[in-house]
């Protein structure tokens, strides 16, 4: 069964005319990574949002199917309780709440509302050092207030630290490689390969062709003016690398 | 908290004191009439059949009112207040404050669920009227002591057994006249300010504790459950006194929101400490903050100041403040004696359009002493928060340190959270460190929360437990519990 499965899908920013996502059609099977490669403002960035149920956007027409599920008319925490998982471009800053509490209390949360029992703290810490070895985190930044003081590559290996404890079923990865230097790209790629799972399937959002040297995808999509306009093999990133987007944009517009 | 049910039970199996002073039957009327004159402060004087030297005192008070002009200068803005419209003696209700639990406001009710406040304790703290007879007469105010585990009047017996007097300060006056000439007014003097003025003219009750020297209180006092009639609790006096090396632990408050036809609350509380003693006060402020439109809430115009009067003395003021409409107060300590020491650990939210103006004031006189003050203040809502702090230092007082950590955490943007500090150091032998921070809890946080799998509310509740950690840690256990639950009610739709 399709666990991600997009239609027609319409989207704009809330109190504006101008639309977004102009019809766009995506389907990704379980285990599956797609990439999705565009140029600024095509609309990549506004569709890991919608998908995660930011708030400041109305769909205008079109569905999402999650697990069979309508996606659309679930909160934020449902979606995630259901196992869609967003790494942030941006990832913000939480002052006063350490980042062991919070991966604890998301963890727990999540087992929590999907009924299963929550993780003991010895059973946590053992995961915890295992991911954020691998990722190369210290328990020290583990302690700090959440991406508190972090540079911008710890940020993104906070972001795959999580993913690594929540093991969602699907993982949006919203311009992971940006901000990334050679080195932080591999650990935060070879952290992401890492998770690859029959069960679980990847959206990897990026400009760049680099990080799918990386992080290998099955599909590649181009997403020019709110659309998909075209899909192809991995062969396809190497392609857009050469001749750019121009010829998408053109025809998207 | 199951513990008050038990309490209910085991207080009344003891003949606990009841309110015998203050309604003698030469006086038939209920109310003073409306208005404040000295007529006024005779009729609350003589229908608490006190002695003389008390009269005088509040009509000195009284007195020294008519002078004094109400002080503008604080970040809160309010109707002007019509002194002479306000009753400012009513004898305690025969029934309470409600005729039966449906008449009580919905949201108040909610509170009280949320809380995990059993149904027979929100009906006496409502004031909800009981029937009479072998119930709890609504007319009865029980100053019960206990702790979260033990039996009621075994406490009682070892608080007896050590001498502790723990009593309404109605009482105090009636039998321990000489402690409380002695002390009452001595920190917080007649001529104080405005509303301290206003206080010592027409306080109706209060808390007294006497600790005689060298005694450990050996459990927290607390005035959790004074079933007080509403009307009286408006000018509360109290006044704690610890000899020397004495110590004691109080608790002042109740999480549980309460209504009251008065809008001006203008306490007053006294603590003194002698050498080597040690006063902790705990407060837990959840007065009816007002409608959705910020109408009907509570003034809570407080005075509180603790004296270190003694060498190597200690007062530590611990505060939760989440209710009243206006909250303007600055519980201090005059650090007097050699080495004596003064803690202010604060945590003041405000929601929808409440507006707190409080802080605290670290006086130091002696040699040697030392005050730390940790405030947190929550803005939610349209709220107004403003820490408002004096740290001195006079010119004698010699090796002098303080320690301030001031933060504001704003949620949402509507809201405004401002600092205040002065400092002063009249000589050069001090250290005064002060640090500040302003963080905001923003849409961005919470979606971060959320999509990591907890729901907002939980998330709200994440990041203020952390902001607020320092100042938890420092209220007994029970009390930090609530505190912490108050904290998340209070903060409800405090987003979006």
């Amino acid at each position: 069964m399709v666990l991600l499965e997009i239609k027609n899908l319409h989207v704009k920013v809330e109190d504006e005319d101008r639309e977004i996502l102009r019809g766009l059609d995506l389907a990704i099977e379980p285990g599956a990574v797609h990439a999705i490669m565009g140029p600024n403002g095509s609309g990549k960035s506004t569709l890991a949002h919608v998908l995660a149920g930011r708030e400041g956007y109305e769909v205008t027409d079109g569905e999402v199917r999650f697990a069979g599920k309508d996606l659309l008319e679930l909160e934020p925490d449902e979606r995630a309780v259901m196992g869609v998982f967003l790494a942030f471009q941006y990832p913000v800053e939480i002052p006063g709440v350490a980042g062991m509490t919070f991966l604890k209390t998301a963890l727990n949360a999540q087992r929590k509302a999907r009924g299963e029992e929550e993780l003991t703290t010895p059973d946590f810490m053992r995961m915890v050092k295992e991911a954020s070895d691998r990722l190369q985190m210290t328990p020290e930044m583990l302690r700090r207030p959440v991406n508190t003081g972090f540079s911008g590559g710890e940020k993104k290996r906070n972001e795959i630290l999580q993913m690594a404890m929540l093991e969602p079923k699907l993982a949006i990865l919203d311009e992971t490689d940006s901000g990334l230097d050679i080195d932080a790209l591999r650990i935060v790629a070879d952290g992401v390969n890492a998770l690859r799972a029959p069960d679980r399937a990847m959206l990897v959002i990026t400009h760049y062709q680099r990080l799918l040297n990386h992080i290998v995808p099955d599909v590649v999509h181009v997403m020019a003016s709110g659309r998909i306009v075209r899909s192809g093999g991995k062969e396809l990133a190497l392609e857009l690398e050469e001749r750019g987007y121009a010829e998408y944009e053109e025809n998207a517009a | 908290m199951p513990a008050v049910r038990e309490t209910v039970e085991q207080v009344r199996e003891i003949d606990v004191d009841r309110y015998k002073y203050g309604f003698s039957t030469d006086i038939e009327t209920e109310r003073a009439p409306k208005g404040l004159d000295e007529d006024t402060v005779r009729f609350i004087s003589a229908k608490k059949n006190e002695p003389e030297w008390m009269l005088e005192w509040r009509l000195a008070a009284f007195r020294r009112w008519l002078t004094l002009k109400e002080p503008t200068w604080a970040r809160v803005a309010y109707p002007k207040i019509d002194f002479q419209d306000i009753y400012y003696y009513a004898a305690p209700k025969a029934g309470g404050t409600y005729k039966t639990i449906d008449d009580v406001p919905p949201e108040i009710l909610e509170t009280y669920e949320k809380l995990g406040i059993p149904l027979k304790e929100r009906e006496i703290l409502l004031g909800v009227e009981q029937p009479s007879g072998p119930d709890l007469p609504s007319k009865v105010a029980v100053d019960a002591v206990f702790d979260s585990v033990s039996v009621a009047a075994a406490s009682l017996e070892k608080k007896e057994k050590a001498g502790v007097l723990f009593m309404s300060i109605s009482e105090a006056i009636q039998k321990h006249p000489e402690i409380v000439k002695k002390y009452l007014g001595s920190v917080v003097p007649i001529t104080d300010n405005f509303y301290a003025t206003l206080n010592s003219a027409v306080f109706s009750d209060g808390s007294f504790v006497y600790v005689p020297k060298g005694v450990r209180c050996p459990m927290e006092l607390s005035t959790y459950f004074r079933i007080n009639e509403r009307n009286t609790g408006q000018f509360e006096r109290t006044l704690i006194i610890a000899e020397e090396g004495a110590y004691v632990s109080y608790l002042e408050g109740c999480t549980a929101p309460t209504r009251d036809e008065n809008q001006l609350h203008a306490a007053v509380v006294e603590l003194v400490a002698l050498d080597d003693a040690e006063i902790k006060y705990s407060t837990v402020q959840n007065w009816y903050p007002g409608d959705k439109d910020g109408k009907g809430g509570v003034y809570n115009f407080v005075t509180k100041r603790g004296d270190c009067r003694g060498k190597r003395s200690k007062i530590s003021w611990t505060q939760v403040e989440t209710g009243s409409a206006i909250t303007w107060k600055y519980p201090s300590c005059v650090l007097r004696g050699d080495d004596s020491v003064g803690e202010f650990f604060s945590i003041a939210v405000s929601n929808g359009h409440q507006q707190i103006d409080s802080g605290t004031k670290m006086t130091h006189l002696g040699k040697n002493t030392r005050s730390r003050i940790v405030s947190k203040g929550i803005a939610a809502g349209q709220s107004s928060n403003t820490y408002r702090g004096l740290v001195s230092a006079h010119r004698k007082a010699k090796n002098v340190r303080n320690h301030t950590v001031c933060d504001s955490l704003l949620i949402g943007d509507k809201c405004g959270a401002h600092t205040i500090p002065y400092i002063e150091a009249k000589n050069s032998d001090v250290v005064f460190e002060h640090e500040a921070t302003t963080s905001k809890i923003g849409d961005d946080q919470l979606f971060y929360c959320q999509q990591r799998g907890i729901g907002e509310e939980e998330a709200v509740a994440l990041i203020v437990n952390g902001f607020v950690r320092d100042v938890i840690q420092q209220l007994p256990m029970e009390f930090a519990v609530e505190a912490q639950k108050l904290i998340g009610v209070s903060l409800e739709g405090s987003v979006g």
